[in-house]
């Protein structure tokens, strides 16, 4: 596989807080390119790095040290393009916006002509199967709905890639459940790339094509997990043998980082930094 | 509408049954009437003197609400100037904070001197400086406390600095700003009366209070202060109802529409 059409590359990428003297080594060494078309799962115990990888994919933050290239351009110049779409833990409405004004926030910026804007977001929010609650107002709705509002709006300018930051994180699990199948339904359906942050392994094994797994201090890439379960998934998936194995390899590969990182001089974990 | 009636009936009765032992404590009691007269007095002292209470109501709502225009213009002006500029904002807001607390009403007479005791411009600087700290303030605080993911997602948006001011800092904002100018409109008739009260036209509500006082009118007083009251809750609900209109969304409103 080649870099020159893949929708994520990274190489030799570091990143580091905090000033000089007091340095957090966030995350190390990383190298990963994700293919059109992938859902590419990033899972690890906090302070691996894996929130701030996404983020630095998206622009959010600098790296300190490699690159990342996003559709082939550096990551900054993709923000500038719009060429993700982003969706958080929290869902982050606006009060003040109705849903289908919530969706339709991201295409007033790029200045999409009003005429287009409404059969756009019509369309997100039929693909969320939130259409009756176009006018409602987001603390009206549940957290998984305000979260399928949210994957609507990061949907909204058809990006060609999608970047998940434990978005059902907050959930209850019969609600997870549903989002989880809910969000391979709009993968299929739309073919969209999607790198999603999780520290749930059921979550990882049932959703992705790639697991990546992170361990700690400085955060790095140990092991990287192909999931060849067959696809459509459905509840009878996490059924099967495949699944239950794959559970395991991930939960020994997290263990197995973890080892090497509690017998390392710690610094503070660095996930919750800015 | 009758399930409003009845939401109101408990504060109503509570009024009523108020002034009418008002009105009995003092005959029953037998309390000097010009230390505290009964109802029936100032509301016939309300009457005869309506033509002048009118007028000088209209003086002092002037001068009330003149200030408070200039006040909130001058705090949204500086507000969103400093709001812009983190090193402005830095080097002002301890000083607005410092004269927040202060008691700015003591100004009063000092304003009175520069602008003309007899002017309605010096009732209008008392009050527009009781209103510029906390309009300037709150909305500072406002524009600056839009949270870290809700700037997050416009920087994935590329979103430029004035579409976030006005997409974002500026909704955040305007609970803020309400609450400022909710306090903002009782300070304005307190600053204009108690401004009145070292001197100014004769015909003015704070005057009316002082002179009636001290020629132990007090019904005549007291009348002047009921419609102060008046005007006062008037302004008051005149926010409130564009509060409404402004921000239905907020929390605070929900359940109302």
């Amino acid at each position: 596989m080649s870099d020159a059409n893949a929708v994520v590359a990274i190489r030799e990428l570091s990143k580091t807080f905090g000033n000089a003297g007091s340095e957090t080594m966030a995350l190390s060494g990383i190298d990963l390119v994700i293919q059109p078309g992938e859902f590419v799962s990033l899972i690890g115990p906090s302070g691996c790095g894996k929130s701030t990888l996404l983020r630095l994919i998206g622009d959010l933050t600098a790296p300190s040290s490699g690159s990342v290239l996003v559709n082939g351009k550096p990551a900054a110049e993709a923000r500038l393009g719009r060429e993700y779409g982003m969706v958080f833990q929290a869902p982050v409405l606006f009060d003040w916006r109705t849903i289908e004004a919530n969706v339709a926030l991201p295409l007033e910026i790029v200045d999409m002509p009003r005429s287009q804007r409404a059969g756009r977001v019509a369309e997100m929010l039929k693909l969320v199967e939130l259409s009756d609650f176009a006018r409602h107002h987001p603390w009206q709705l549940s957290g998984g709905m305000q979260q399928r509002a949210a994957i609507a709006r990061a949907l909204a300018f058809e990006p060609r890639l999608l970047l998940m930051d434990e978005p059902f994180g907050a959930l209850d699990e019969m609600t997870r459940e549903r989002m989880n199948a809910e969000l391979l339904r709009i993968w299929e359906q739309t073919g969209i790339t999607i790198v999603f942050v999780t520290h749930s392994i059921p979550e990882a094994v049932f959703l992705s094509s790639r697991i990546v797994v992170m361990s700690a201090r400085p955060g790095r890439i140990t092991r990287i997990i192909d999931v060849d379960l067959p696809r459509p998934r459905s509840d009878a998936t996490r059924e099967l043998d495949g699944y239950f194995s794959h559970v395991t390899e991930v939960r020994e590969s997290l263990k197995a980082g973890h080892g090497t990182a509690d017998g390392a001089v710690l610094g503070t974990p660095s996930e919750a930094l800015p | 509408m009758s399930e409003r009636l009845r939401y109101y009936l408990p504060t109503l009765a509570v009024f009523v049954s108020g002034v009418v032992i008002w009105e009995l404590a003092v005959r029953g009691l037998q309390i000097q009437r010009f230390l505290l007269p009964p109802p029936s007095d100032i509301a016939v002292a309300l009457f005869t003197n309506r033509e002048l209470l009118l007028q000088a109501g209209a003086t002092t709502l002037l001068e009330a609400v003149g200030g408070f225009a200039i006040g909130l213009t001058a705090g949204l002006a500086v507000a969103f100037a400093t709001a812009r500029f983190a090193l402005a904002r830095g080097a002002l807001m301890p000083f607005g904070i410092a004269a927040n607390a202060i008691p700015i009403i003591a100004f009063a007479p000092i304003m009175n001197a520069w602008f003309g005791v007899t002017s309605p411009v010096s009732k209008m600087m008392i009050v527009a400086m009781l209103v510029f700290f906390p309009v300037m303030i709150n909305t500072v605080r406002g524009l600056t406390s839009a949270d870290a993911a809700s700037l997050e997602l416009m920087r994935s948006y590329a979103a430029s600095e004035r579409e976030i001011l006005t997409r974002v800092r500026i909704p955040n904002a305007l609970p803020y700003f309400f609450t400022a100018i909710k306090v903002g409109a009782t300070l304005s008739l307190i600053g204009a009366i108690v401004g009145e009260y070292f001197g100014g036209a004769t015909v003015a509500l704070g005057r009316i209070i002082v002179e009636s006082a001290s020629f132990l009118r007090f019904a005549q007083a007291w009348s002047a202060i009921i419609v102060a009251a008046a005007l006062g809750i008037g302004f008051y609900l005149i926010i409130i109802g564009i509060e409404r209109i402004a921000m239905p969304w907020h929390a605070s409103m929900r359940g109302q529409a």
